[in-house]
């Protein structure tokens, strides 16, 4: 309690004075977790718009195990990439271990399945609504999979966003497979669970505060994104209604 | 009881056509010949199978039991109580269905601005198709449905969604496009074939003006199939009589 008021202090003089340490941990944070997110929605989003749309025998039991891999602790996803990437692993002979490498990969597993089934579970609602008129007009599953999911982007924007939270707050993953070496795969969770067992508050503090910060700015564009979405469409609405009264007059 | 119909062979044939949904059955013993020309009014309660009849007639919805011939070869396309517009501009949105048809994608720009003009929406080709009123995202559906110049067109309760000023608007096109010869409004319908419509409606008022030809649907069954003034004024089996007058057994 008494340490709690100075370390917070020191924790905004740091952030405010950007600390090149501080600093150089948040860009190598952002860097890994907007890569991953990256390469996992652009394989997750074809996927689950795929699996919103299509028809097979044991579908539910890849949804099943789809919606499974959504509570996959990041520790689990460390110690197989860990496993994968060790020297005797079957990708051991790319030397990514303790790498920024290493960490996307883990971050990117840790997500695909988040972005596959919130994209499945989006695109399969909009099949459910709007599918069948697609479909009375000469679309296949493919292309219907591809125009929900297109017509659909503002509500996968937001995947997009809960992915990037969940791989930027995740710190087990990275851990096993980066090292947390400093300079080189120190990221902002890790740094803040060492920083803390050494009693250095402030640069944990000052850490936590960027992470709750960078969290709080994709959710707060999300919602403006959204808002600003609603009063387009209100307004277009309006001016429509505006241009086919002036005609009918 | 069923008419005389038009000489020559039909669009599409359904025999003994039947249609399951676990324990309900939507549609049972259905005959039903759609020839070039007519203008068939499907009426019954909710749930009496007149949509499942559409989807069945359009190839959305398999049959579990008889079957269905496309004796003469025609396009067709079907329109929906809601229309699904993508968050995409009117003039899009219909080229989307030539697109999907197999037009190129200029070619399919081109006659969408034409088809809008003619349900005269031209001012809205450049507007989000999902900020138009219900009446006017109808009218772009229409448009979408008149560019691909259907032999056949299948509604589904087309303007059981709207509010009565749009309710006549959307009528009036649907008219138009039934049988152009009879609605004179302008040099656009110069020329232009009628095309055959099937339609389901709760409004009796619109079937007397649209329709040449009246099926009764209950409990999946056709129970009375007549032309339109026999079926008006002549005998009746009593649930269909019942229906008319507004009462229910």
């Amino acid at each position: 309690m008494n340490t709690l008021y100075p370390s917070f202090l020191t924790a905004l003089e740091l952030v405010a004075g950007l600390d090149p340490a501080l600093w150089s941990i948040v860009r190598r944070s952002l860097a890994v977790s907007a890569t991953a997110c990256a390469l996992s929605f652009g394989a997750g989003l074809a996927l689950g718009a795929w699996l919103g749309v299509a028809r097979f025998r044991g579908r539910g039991v890849v949804l099943v195990l789809l919606n499974t891999l959504l509570a996959l602790p990041s520790v689990v996803v460390g110690l197989l990439v860990y496993l994968l990437l060790s020297r005797s692993g079957p990708l051991g002979w790319l030397g990514w271990l303790f790498s920024f490498q290493a960490m996307v990969l883990a971050q990117a597993v840790l997500v695909l399945p988040v972005v596959t089934a919130l994209t499945r579970q989006t695109v399969e609602d909009a099949e459910r609504a709007y599918g069948e008129q697609l479909q009375s007009l000469g679309a296949g599953r493919l292309l219907r999979s591809l125009l929900l999911a297109w017509d659909t982007r503002l509500a996968l924007f937001t995947v997009l966003v809960a992915a990037f939270g969940r791989a930027i707050s995740e710190v087990g993953a990275v851990m096993i497979v980066g090292g947390n070496v400093d300079g080189f795969t120190r990221v902002m969770t890790t740094a803040i669970a060492l920083e803390t067992s050494k009693g250095d508050l402030p640069l944990a503090l000052a850490l936590g505060m960027v992470l709750l910060a960078v969290v709080l700015a994709l959710h707060g564009s999300v919602a403006l994104l959204q808002r600003w979405a609603v009063r387009r469409d209100a307004a277009a609405g309006a001016a429509a209604l505006t241009l086919a009264t002036g005609a009918a007059a | 009881m069923s008419p005389a119909h038009a000489a020559g062979a039909p669009l599409l044939a359904l025999a003994g056509a039947g249609v399951r949904f676990g324990r309900l059955q939507a549609l049972a013993g259905v005959d039903l010949q759609v020839h070039a020309g007519e203008r068939i009014a499907l009426i019954g309660a909710n749930g009496s199978g007149k949509s499942t009849l559409l989807r069945v007639l359009h190839g959305l919805q398999p049959l579990s039991a008889g079957k269905l011939a496309c004796a003469a070869p025609h396009r067709q396309a079907m329109l929906f109580q809601r229309p699904y517009l993508l968050r995409a501009s009117t003039q899009t949105n219909v080229a989307l269905g030539l697109w999907l048809r197999g037009h190129a994608w200029r070619e399919a720009r081109a006659r969408a601005l034409t088809a809008l003009a003619r349900v005269g929406l031209e001012a809205l080709a450049h507007q989000n198709g999902r900020t138009l009123s219900g009446g006017q995202q109808q009218r772009v559906a229409l448009a979408r449905v008149w560019a691909l110049q259907a032999q056949l067109l299948l509604l589904d309760e087309p303007t059981s969604s709207l509010d009565p000023h749009a309710k006549r608007e959307v009528e009036a096109l649907i008219a138009q496009l039934a049988d152009p010869g009879a609605v004179q409004t302008g040099a656009a319908q110069a020329g232009t074939a009628p095309v055959t419509t099937v339609f389901s409606s709760h409004n009796l008022g619109q079937v007397k003006r649209l329709a040449t030809r009246v099926l009764y649907l209950e409990q999946g069954r056709v129970l009375a199939d007549l032309p339109v003034h026999d079926f008006f004024n002549g005998p009746l089996p009593q649930a269909a009589r019942l229906f008319v007058k507004g009462e229910t057994l």
